[in-house]
């Protein structure tokens, strides 16, 4: 039965993907939804402290938000929708339910279209709905020897959307260029910050492996608290191996949820199939039920921002920029926005993506910092490009003058003028200039008069050290070779 | 004669009148709850200074602006304990909630305040509201008035005997299968259950989310309207709340019943009434043919299956609802368990009574996967059906009347052995709540020396008319103000 080599065995993913909405207040009361870094329990109410009494009221924000993010991934949104609760008890969630969507969600059926090793792969979606976060707990080291456990319930009632993949992925590779395509998605659209490490998104996976070129299902394994790109990558390369491991020496894998361990860097069973919590969803009584109107489904969708694949051809097309160039400024909406500003300003689109992408994405890099938090402003980098542009200002310097304004947060353009930093153009100075390295330098004349060319290098350097670099390379160039002329010149 | 014999809007005058103050008309309240209810047992709790330092409050106004306060301005009320007040201790007659002092009031409470009620406190229930006798109360019992060896009714006993015994001038409750119109009619007091919706829920503690009603007791119809007025209407805190006018209560309260046509449900009479209480109905209804009212026979035929539809959905809405008194804030918690499941399971074991854990397991069974089709969603279907039936009796009938319960109160301990019989108590009363339609109970006679109610239903938001036929009767029977043997020599 055992297909014996390896390379038989192809593996089916599917994400299941929670992000917190950036709303301003929380799903089902007028709490902030901007939790972190508050005391515990100080960003609470009765409704999301789930006390006697208190009854949930729904964030039109969060509904849609929703269908933005519904409608960027191509899903169908039912004129009729409904929120559900999910009865489990558990410490992190107050009232014993957890407010969610169950048969009826507020979208199903769309794709996300994301690219692998060149290939444009589309991942199905099954459903994005909508639901409450819990609050969070907080034990003396590990939970399993903690003598006790704290409740903080500043994030219980955060807006949560669940975004249910079809098992379309075929290996960790595809399921990360998936999840690094939905991730880039929300950040465009603006529904999310897309930080799996503070838990604002979060992924889960379901894997099984099945022989290559059937259609049929294998045993399907669930795994959870992968808080990385990187963590979800390494736990379903191992989740992988070990299942075809399993499978190669004949034994049968059972349908359970596994833990990724960070610390171990493996997967440890957590829950059985025979274990799976029982919900006993039932409609919500405390919520009508919604109607999605199609006006309102139109006014969102008119809404909806430039997504990310459209916006890499129109990079190229618009801007003249190569494949690479403009997909790493489409990366994120913050740095097309920035580059967007940068040309704006008058800057030429080939010198403004090899700055951003170069120099300024460099100094970026060393100091951990995204574009759009560092002290130059697109305007910044506009006014400095445009001296560039106008030869006021040689590369070298101009270079030197970014790295500075990096650290400084002064206007680059500002430098340049208060600091005599402008690049020398005048004739006659570089005429006297040239002169007097001609005599320093006579032996390099010499050199290059004698056919020599590296020799004149060494000629504009010395003009250059003259004038700290700031003569007009062009200029220095053509003034030295008038003066040396060589045979067959 | 004790002053709080008196209708609210008779006191009202006298307030306005100066003729006593509010916090004389409290300390009566209170005087009286101090020597009559320990045998009663309606309060679980009293607050007299918040009471005194309302009713000096309502006294400025009275004084100030005579004219501009409210016709409930300085009038002593009672909420039923599942109401939450803020900074008062608020059980639902449960262990599981002691000391639970809740940090907000009720939208119901901070109308009432707004308007210069005096609250003298919280009353004795069945815990969660679950139950017809108030012999579910974690805490004590609660009496008739008429008999004290009879059960108040429940769920809202406390609130109908404060009311009855003139220990309050009217009271709240709350009503999911009857529970305000069942002790009303086994106390002899008016009860109202709204329409669903028209009262915010928000600070009720939920029993069963899709039909708990917060409603008034009172002596009179038209003090049950005064009230049920102030504290309807649509709040943004309550999203099944809904808008709609309230001006018909007060105004169309004397509209009388000639040319109305009512209907009496062939199947309502087929439960086993008792025969005095058939005969009260009987007589309530030959006063209401004398009044010009048009009597006639309708059908509503899915009753039979209400009563066990209700026994499905009620209970698998409370087992979501009461999930969260788990024991990390709400119970008692469990030192000595060894698991996160042990703890939970310890902690309402030891916190909630019988019947709760009853219902709450009669409930998660009904929830759970495999159980779900057959018994909640076959329970909604039966639920949409009794919607029907009301919709087309009300297509021929201005309102239905009936009688409120099958009997007068009964004695104490008789139905707590046999729950199938305790849950038959609400067979008349419990399909109102399936439709969330408007009802109300309004003394109509007595049979042996005990209350017998009529229930008025009407269509939904259809409150005015129940009043307006409850008035009538009122009017005609002129039995208001005749007082319970336990309402005291004051009385």
């Amino acid at each position: 039965m055992s297909p014996g080599g390896e390379s038989e065995w192809e593996a089916v993913i599917g994400l299941e993907v929670h992000a917190q909405l950036l709303t301003r207040s929380k799903m089902f009361c007028s709490c902030r939804a901007d939790y972190l870094g508050r005391p515990p329990n100080s960003n609470t109410c009765p409704v999301c402290l789930g006390l006697p009494g208190a009854l949930p009221v729904i964030n039109e924000e969060g509904i849609r938000l929703t269908l933005r993010t519904a409608l960027a991934l191509n899903c169908e949104i039912p004129e009729f929708t409904k929120f559900d609760r999910k009865n489990y008890f558990y410490p992190d969630l107050p009232k014993g339910y957890q407010i969610s969507q169950y048969d009826l969600p507020l979208s199903r059926h769309g794709w996300l279209e994301f690219e692998i090793d060149g290939r444009q792969v589309r991942g199905g979606i099954t459903r994005v709905h909508l639901e409450e976060d819990t609050g969070t707990l907080h034990h003396a080291g590990e939970i399993q020897n903690s003598a006790f456990s704290l409740v903080d319930l500043n994030r219980a009632g955060v807006p949560l959307m669940e975004i249910v993949g079809e098992p379309d992925l075929r290996s960790p590779a595809e399921a990360r260029a998936y999840l690094t395509a939905l991730r880039q998605l929300l950040l465009y659209i603006g529904v999310n910050d897309g930080n799996m490490e503070e838990g604002s998104l979060r992924c889960d996976a379901n894997i099984s492996l099945r022989p290559a070129g059937t259609e049929t299902l294998g045993v399907k394994v669930e795994i959870k608290n992968m808080n990385s790109f990187r963590s979800v990558l390494r736990a379903l390369e191992y989740e992988l191996v070990r299942q075809r491991e399993v499978l190669d020496s004949g034994g049968r894998l059972s349908q359970e949820t596994r833990g990724w361990s960070e610390l171990e860097q493996r997967t440890v069973s957590q829950r059985s199939k025979e274990e799976a919590q029982e919900y006993r969803y039932f409609p919500e009584p405390d919520l009508p039920p919604l109607l999605i109107s199609r006006a309102q489904v139109e006014e969102v969708r008119a809404g909806l921002p430039e997504l990310p694949a459209a916006r890499r051809l129109r990079f190229q097309s618009q801007y003249g920029l190569a494949e690479d160039q403009a997909r790493l400024l489409t990366g994120r909406p913050a740095d097309s926005e920035y580059f967007e500003t940068v040309v704006a300003l008058g800057v030429t689109p080939l010198l403004a993506a090899n700055w951003q992408l170069g120099d300024l994405q460099g100094l970026c890099n060393a100091a951990n910092l995204t574009i759009e938090k560092c002290r130059v402003s697109p305007k910044d980098l506009g006014e400095l490009l445009q001296m560039v542009q106008s030869q006021e200002v040689n590369g070298k310097v101009a270079k030197e003058v970014l790295a500075s304004a990096f650290e400084s947060g002064l206007s680059p353009a500002e430098m340049i003028r208060t600091q005599g930093l402008g690049q020398v153009s005048d004739l006659a100075q570089i005429t006297l200039m040239v002169d007097r390295a001609l005599v320093e330098k006579a032996q390099a004349a010499a050199d290059y008069q004698a056919g020599n060319d590296r020799a004149l290098d060494s000629l504009v350097g010395a003009v250059m050290a003259m004038c700290k670099g700031r003569a007009n390379a062009e200029i220095v160039g053509r003034l030295l070779r008038e003066r040396l002329p060589r045979s067959g010149d | 004669m004790t002053l709080l014999a008196a209708s609210i809007s008779e006191l009202s005058r006298q307030l306005r009148r100066h003729e006593f103050s509010a916090v004389e008309l409290t300390q009566e309240a209170l005087d009286r709850t101090h020597d009559l209810d320990p045998e009663l047992g309606a309060f679980l709790r009293v607050t007299p200074d918040l009471a005194l330092a309302a009713a000096a409050a309502a006294d400025r106004r009275l004084r100030d602006d005579p004219t501009g306060a409210s016709v409930l301005c300085g009038i002593p009320v009672a909420y039923k304990d599942v109401v939450c007040t803020q900074g008062v201790e608020t059980t639902a007659g449960s262990q599981i909630l002691r000391g639970f002092i809740p940090p907000y009031s009720a939208t119901v409470v901070n109308r009432l305040s707004a308007l210069g009620v005096v609250p003298l406190g919280k009353l004795n229930c069945d815990e969660f509201a679950m139950g017809s006798s108030n012999e579910n109360s974690a805490y004590q019992l609660t009496r008739n008035p008429w008999d004290p060896t009879r059960v108040a009714g429940g769920s809202s006993g406390g609130s109908a005997v404060a009311v009855a015994a003139r220990l309050a001038c009217a009271t709240l409750g709350s009503d999911t299968g009857g529970s305000i119109r069942l002790p009303a009619s086994f106390s002899g007091v008016v009860g109202v259950k709204p329409t669903y919706g028209r009262v915010s829920r928000y600070g009720l503690v939920a029993f069963a989310s899709s039909l708990d009603q917060i409603g008034p007791l009172g002596k009179t119809v038209e003090d049950a309207a005064l009230v049920l007025t102030a504290i309807a209407g649509q709040d943004q805190r309550d999203s099944t709340s809904v808008q709609a006018p309230v001006e018909g209560f007060l105004q169309e309260l004397r509209g009388g019943v000639r040319g109305l046509r009512l209907g009496i449900p062939r199947e309502y009479l087929e439960v086993g009434i008792d025969p005095g209480v058939r005969a009260v109905f009987d007589r309530s209804v030959s006063a209401l043919a004398g009044l010009g009212a048009e009597i006639r026979e309708v059908s509503l035929p899915t009753t039979e299956f209400a009563l066990a539809a209700y026994y499905v959905i009620a209970p698998a809405e409370a087992s979501s609802n009461l999930a969260r008194m788990d024991g990390v804030r709400f119970g008692p918690g469990s030192p000595a368990a060894t698991t996160l499941r042990g703890a939970y399971e310890d902690s309402r074991h030891q916190g909630f009574g019988a019947e709760v854990r009853r219902r709450v397991t009669l409930g998660t069974y009904a929830l759970s996967s495999g159980y779900y089709d057959a018994y909640y969603l076959r329970a909604q279907k039966v639920r949409t059906l009794v919607a029907q039936d009301f919709d087309r009796a009300f297509a021929e009938v201005d309102a239905i009347i009936s009688p409120t319960a099958p009997t007068a109160a009964f004695p104490l301990g008789e139905r707590t052995a046999d729950p199938i019989a305790m849950y038959a108590t609400d067979v008349l009363t419990i399909p109102a709540n399936l439709a969330g339609i408007s009802g109300i109970s309004v003394p109509a006679g007595f049979a042996d020396g005990l209350p017998v109610g009529l229930q008025v239903l009407g269509p939904y938001l259809g409150e005015s008319t129940c009043l307006r036929v409850a008035q009538s009767l009122e009017s005609e029977l002129n039995v208001w103000d005749r007082l319970p043997p336990l309402a005291g020599a004051a009385g």
